[in-house]
């Protein structure tokens, strides 16, 4: 049976915390190279960066099963080297609704990028920025709409994370349970129903607030760019 | 001192241009498609050529043969785009300080107070690029480009995306940097206007490739060029102080060491120096001295060359003082007055011919 409720909501905002974190800057230098670099394999980069949003969670989790499980493939050596494990945590819950939610982060930022004027860029560097300093001061603070978008899908998705998470890390109450994983498990005990109705509407809370929050941020952003 | 010689192959477009150039300001002239930015665009370090050399000042920015290409960066190249291009999300005085920051203090030529008075930016530093009209947002852009302590000003098109008021406006401010701060100037256009009001040496470029180089008036008054300068008006520029002006009649008196002009529209202060574009077409000659005429303006001079003796309408070049003008005139006219090089001939112009766009600053 689930733990309490408080517990399951932590739980549930630490696992997506913690996959929209150390997911971000990866998404990010993943959309600036799909937004603005030119190369052999680009259709098939972009691709893998989508598989997990046409695939089935399930096999999403079965492969990280395989890969990054105690006896998978980086899963061994992560664990005989750093001591890391992702296998039936909760850092493995994070890991899944990461990569669920890799794609619609990327798709966001990817699209903000291309939306800036690359001369802009140009300008920068003749003024005498470096490559990397312009991507800091230019590049950056002008795909911040595209950058909180695609967190907040990101983290949206990972709040309602299930299949992949299932798979991968089960269900281990105080764990691995996360609010999805809790009312799954309520609505398969005979008389969880109100419990389970009861976290159901505080997860239609959570996504509220989320997207109050980013639509706040969006336009705060907006308005140091025009004021 | 520029040095360009460049060749590039961009899918069926071939760039082949060569020039060198001492003047203060270059005007890269064509049509649309002739391929004045693809050069702007190799001075700045965006697209590299196949082969070629770029050396601006004694400084060797690009040489395909010694493997020297520096990325736009280190080129030290104030680049003006057509549109201001500011960055949206900082304000004017960011921007303007974007290049400065990253300038070397020792390299350091521009200060900073100065572009802002010069430009006339003081009032707008703390506003954002949105809220600014298109004559100020161009005038922050240039700001920002001569801030970043540039040894070459590159400007392309920057008055086409202006109505012609804010033109006239960021001109005035283009000619008192140039004369300013002393900075070399590339200026690219498709408009006479502006190349002959700006420039003193033009570049023309047609279908990539550079055809002519030389003096603005020598180069654009060239006939067999034609085809490419377009409906090029040929003239010449006289240079000239302000010598007085007379309030009632709304004339000013422009002297120069030939004699003196009597000129409308002139907004410089006396003791300033002008340059006048005095188109052939507005000149007359004759072989004395008129008398009860409303010409205001009769100066005395010489022949020194007729051209394009054959046609219908000859260019009579008069060499008054230190400058010349050209008058152009049917060969009829040539042939009654009895005109050959060396002839005295008075050149007559009418006041009213010369407009406000003739009248720029030295």
């Amino acid at each position: 049976m689930g733990g309490d409720e408080a517990g399951i909501i932590l739980l549930s905002l630490k696992v997506a915390l913690a996959s929209v974190v150390f997911s971000l800057p990866v998404a990010i230098f993943f959309a600036y190279v799909l937004a603005r670099a030119e190369f052999p394999g680009k259709t098939l980069l972009d691709a893998v960066v989508h598989l997990p949003l046409v695939l089935p969670p399930v096999v999403v989790g079965f492969a990280l099963l395989l890969v990054f499980g105690k006896q998978g493939l980086l899963g061994r050596w992560l664990n005989e080297w750093f001591g890391i494990v992702f296998a039936f945590r909760w850092t493995g819950a994070a890991l899944a609704s990461a990569i669920m939610g890799f794609p619609l982060m990327v798709r966001a930022i990817r699209l903000s990028i291309a939306a800036i004027d690359r001369r802009l860029e140009t300008v920068a560097r003749t003024l005498g920025g470096s490559r990397a300093w312009v991507f800091v001061s230019i590049t950056l603070p002008l795909a911040v709409p595209g950058i909180i978008t695609g967190t907040l899908l990101s983290f949206a998705r990972s709040l309602g994370e299930f299949g992949a998470t299932i798979t991968f890390v089960s269900n281990i109450p105080g764990e691995t349970e996360t609010l999805p994983l809790a009312i799954y498990t309520l609505v398969q005990t005979p008389g969880g129903d109100a419990r389970a109705l009861r976290l159901s509407a505080i997860a239609v809370i959570l996504s509220i607030a989320a997207l109050a929050v980013s639509e706040w941020l969006t336009r705060r952003a907006g308005r140091s760019a025009k004021p | 001192m520029i040095d360009v010689d460049i060749e590039n192959r961009l899918g069926d477009f071939r760039l082949a241009v060569a020039f060198r150039a001492e003047a203060p300001v270059v005007g890269l002239f064509g049509r649309s498609g002739s391929g004045k930015t693809s050069v702007v665009n190799a001075f700045a370090g965006v697209n590299r050529p196949q082969r070629g050399h770029i050396i601006v000042n004694g400084e060797t920015l690009f040489d395909s043969v010694h493997g020297i290409d520096l990325p736009p960066e280190r080129r030290r190249l104030g680049y003006v785009f057509q549109d201001d291009l500011l960055f949206p999300h900082m304000s004017v005085e960011g921007n303007l300080l974007y290049g400065f920051h990253r300038s070397s203090a020792a390299a350091r030529f521009i200060d900073r107070d100065h572009v802002v008075d010069l430009l006339g930016l003081r009032l707008l530093l703390h506003r954002f690029p949105g809220g600014l009209s298109g004559g100020e947002r161009q005038r922050v852009a240039i700001g920002r480009a001569l801030l970043a302590q540039p040894r070459l000003l590159l400007m392309d098109e920057p008055l086409a995306s202006l109505d012609v008021l804010r033109q006239n406006e960021v001109l005035r401010y283009i000619e008192q940097l140039r004369d300013d701060l002393r900075i070399p100037i590339v200026y690219v256009s498709h408009s006479v206007g502006e190349i002959t009001r700006l420039a003193d040496t033009v570049v023309l470029l047609a279908d990539g490739k550079s055809i002519a180089v030389g003096e603005v008036d020598e180069v654009m008054g060239r006939m067999e060029l034609r085809p490419h300068t377009g409906r090029y008006e040929a003239g010449a520029v006289i240079e000239t102080t302000v010598a007085a002006h007379d309030l009632d009649d709304g004339l000013a008196t422009l002297r120069f060491d030939g004699g003196e002009l009597l000129v409308p529209n002139v907004e410089a202060l006396i003791g300033e120096r002008v340059r006048v574009r005095i188109r052939a077409r507005d000149v007359a000659l004759a072989t004395e001295r008129p008398r009860h005429s409303s010409v205001l303006n009769v100066l005395q001079g010489s022949v020194v060359s007729i051209a394009n003796e054959d046609g219908p309408i000859v260019d009579v070049r008069v060499r008054i003082g230190s400058g010349s003008l050209v008058a152009r005139i049917t060969r009829r006219s040539r042939v009654d007055l009895g005109l050959a090089e060396g002839a005295q001939v008075y050149a007559l112009l009418k006041a009213v011919s010369i407009d406000r766009r003739s009248v720029g600053y030295a």
